[in-house]
């Protein structure tokens, strides 16, 4: 009937290391490449350079604005986009679980609206200039936490969370949002605002800095264990209310916990990158396509995944109109979009369609 | 393991479905919920095992209230067979039966030998190991019931609640599945829409009507044509099965009775 009968812990393991290998390749490469190109020896000497154990070891032979472009630079954008992608993905195949639908993105909680209209606010009207460069990263993420709780009330019926009302809230909320953000765009004379919040709103990681790291990658491995430490109670919400209640899931409980570190996850994620579309929903499709629903195998697996690919899109957004940068959004949607159709026409994989 | 259910009231929008229905389920019992669609037996099973929070009145299981107790207590003890619920998510067959062993796991355990051990016994005795590595969407209606059967073996719980488990299958599936559970030698208690079945296989029968307990007893004291008529309006035969020696109901359409019209509407409802 298809093809994702048999995925065991024996191959679950062997394709994590794969994909690790490919992880740590695809990193390589992207930091190759670029304006100056740098041998695959020097970036790995570099970076070992920095290392306490083995800076001794390492004989020095590298210009320091080679050093500059391999460690202030592209190191930290390559694992940004590593960190940025792997939170999207599995946030992405947390929602699907939590709302039982596989349509749904990680945006679906109003996150990426909410983040433009801070966004916007501060590239435009120049608010929280008090915080200097981290205004966009704070406003974004202040913008995201306001839907989000918005969505979040609206959605509660009695003490409940009622699935479709967050759905639809998600949908209500996010339109609101975006008509603020566009009235501040369209009552904006400056031009260079609003190509600013245009850029932003396609995302980039163009910006990345080791300091703007340590928060995301903080949050991704919290919420990663936790999403992979409960993932036979996400299996149970893919089957429905009924068999989570019955074998032992405090529905309600769990569900509150899964929005909060949904949102937490992706508010951070977008403070710091913009809303790059597309990752969070074809991934855990991706993934799911190759390992099966078990989330035991979909949570660590759509991390990998994910990590490579927005390594790759990033390095594509790098290279494609070089001296220019591509917004990495557009990159997502273009190599995601066919993808996306080719596995629709597919009739073996199901969407979680039912039989 | 006993269950009971004290003065049980439910209601959706200010309608009571449920109306102070009190039922007990003795160690070891299989228990039969009768009543015409509507009645309230699925209402009743769901307040049972906490889908539903009843309005008033209690759910005791063990004696104990089943909604001051963790949610993973009560799944260690009670089981659950529902109607039909589509699978959204394709799942393996080994997987599906496997997640019966939730209840049992803390957050940071693995699957053991034991729990794989579990799995594999719970397969076998519903029959179904070779379905093992399948995906449970390909499968029939008769292996998809026994596959949540045996889900609920694999969570060892004493207690089995079974919403219309026969729905939708042929007769053979529909007997072997019954015959499957009676000698499985658990508590059970099983909403049924087919009186010959329930009359076969129950020890004990509660009517349920218009969300109130009506009549209970051993089914031959519960099935009998007054209350064949009473309840779910039909006219039928009762005959003690050769044999079985359970009563066996034999169903006479309207048409094939010879009455006068009068009678006929206060027998018709």
């Amino acid at each position: 009937m298809n093809n994702q009968t048999q995925f065991s812990n024996k191959k679950f393991i062997l394709f994590s290391i794969v994909l690790l290998l490919v992880l740590g390749i695809s990193i390589t490469l992207s930091i190759m490449v670029g304006s100056v190109s740098i041998t695959p020896v020097y970036v790995w000497k570099v970076i070992f350079s920095k290392i306490p154990l083995f800076q001794n070891l390492i004989e020095t032979d590298w210009s320091r604005s080679q050093e500059i472009i391999i460690w202030q630079i592209r190191v930290p954008r390559v694992l940004l986009a590593a960190i940025v992608g792997a939170g999207l993905a599995i946030a992405g195949a947390a929602i699907q679980a939590l709302v039982r639908n596989s349509i749904a993105d990680p945006y679906i909680l109003g996150v990426s609206s909410g983040a433009t209209v801070g966004a916007t606010a501060v590239l435009i009207l120049g608010a929280f200039s008090f915080l200097g460069i981290y205004a966009l990263s704070a406003a974004a993420f202040i913008g995201a936490f306001i839907s989000v709780l918005f969505v979040f009330f609206l959605s509660r019926v009695g003490r409940r969370i009622s699935i479709i009302r967050l759905l639809l809230a998600g949908i209500a909320v996010s339109l609101i949002l975006s008509a603020i953000s566009n009235f501040i765009l369209m009552m904006s004379t400056r031009e260079g605002g609003i190509k600013a919040v245009m850029y932003w709103m396609m995302g980039s990681l163009a910006g990345a800095k080791w300091s703007y790291l340590l928060i995301p990658a903080i949050i991704f491995i919290c919420v990663f264990l936790l999403l992979w430490l409960h993932y036979r109670q996400l299996n149970l919400l893919l089957l429905g209310e009924e068999s989570s209640v019955t074998l032992g899931v405090n529905l309600h409980r769990f569900r509150m916990q899964l929005i909060i570190l949904i949102s937490l996850l992706t508010g951070v994620l977008v403070a710091v990158s913009g809303s790059i579309g597309f990752v969070g929903l074809i991934i855990p499709h991706i993934v799911r396509l190759i390992v099966g629903s078990n989330y035991k195998y979909v949570i660590p697996i759509s991390a990998l995944l994910g990590g490579i690919f927005l390594i790759w899109a990033d390095t594509l957004s790098r290279i494609l109109i070089a001296p220019e940068e591509m917004p990495i959004g557009i990159i997502t949607a273009i190599c995601g979009g066919p993808f996306f159709i080719w596995l629709l026409r597919r009739n073996n994989y199901s969407f979680g369609e039912g039989d | 393991m006993t269950l009971q259910a004290n003065y049980v009231s439910y209601s959706i929008h200010d309608q009571r479905i449920l109306h102070e229905v009190s039922i007990q389920v003795k160690e070891q019992q299989f228990v039969g919920l009768i009543g015409p669609n509507g009645s309230g037996k699925s209402t009743l099973l769901k307040n049972l095992y906490r889908l539903l929070k009843p309005e008033s009145g209690t759910v005791l299981l063990n004696e104990k209230d089943i909604f001051k107790q963790p949610s993973k207590t009560i799944a260690k003890s009670l089981a659950v067979v529902g109607q039909e619920t589509p699978i959204l998510f394709d799942f393996q067959v080994r997987d599906l039966v496997g997640m019966g062993r939730t209840p049992h796991k803390k957050l940071f355990e693995i699957d053991h030998q034991e729990d794989v051990r579990i799995v594999k016994e719970a397969l076998s005795q519903t029959g179904i190991a070779h379905l093992e590595t399948r995906n449970f969407s390909s499968l029939s209606g008769g292996e998809k019931k026994r596959v949540m059967v045996a889900r609920a073996l694999a969570q060892q719980a004493n207690i089995l609640i079974l919403d219309e488990p026969t729905n939708h299958l042929d007769i053979q599936h529909q007997l072997q599945l019954m015959d499957l559970i009676q000698t499985l030698h658990l508590t059970v208690i099983a909403a049924l829409h087919d009186l010959n079945i329930a009359a076969m296989y129950c020890d004990q029968i509660y009517v349920l009507q218009h969300g109130s307990i009506v009549s209970y007893g051993t089914p031959e004291e519960v099935l009998t044509p007054a209350l064949l008529r009473d309840v779910f309006g039909v006219y039928a035969e009762i005959q003690t099965h050769p044999l079985t020696g359970k009563p066996h109901l034999t169903y006479i359409s309207e048409q094939f009775l010879k009455v006068d019209p009068k009678e006929t509407s206060s027998i018709i409802i």
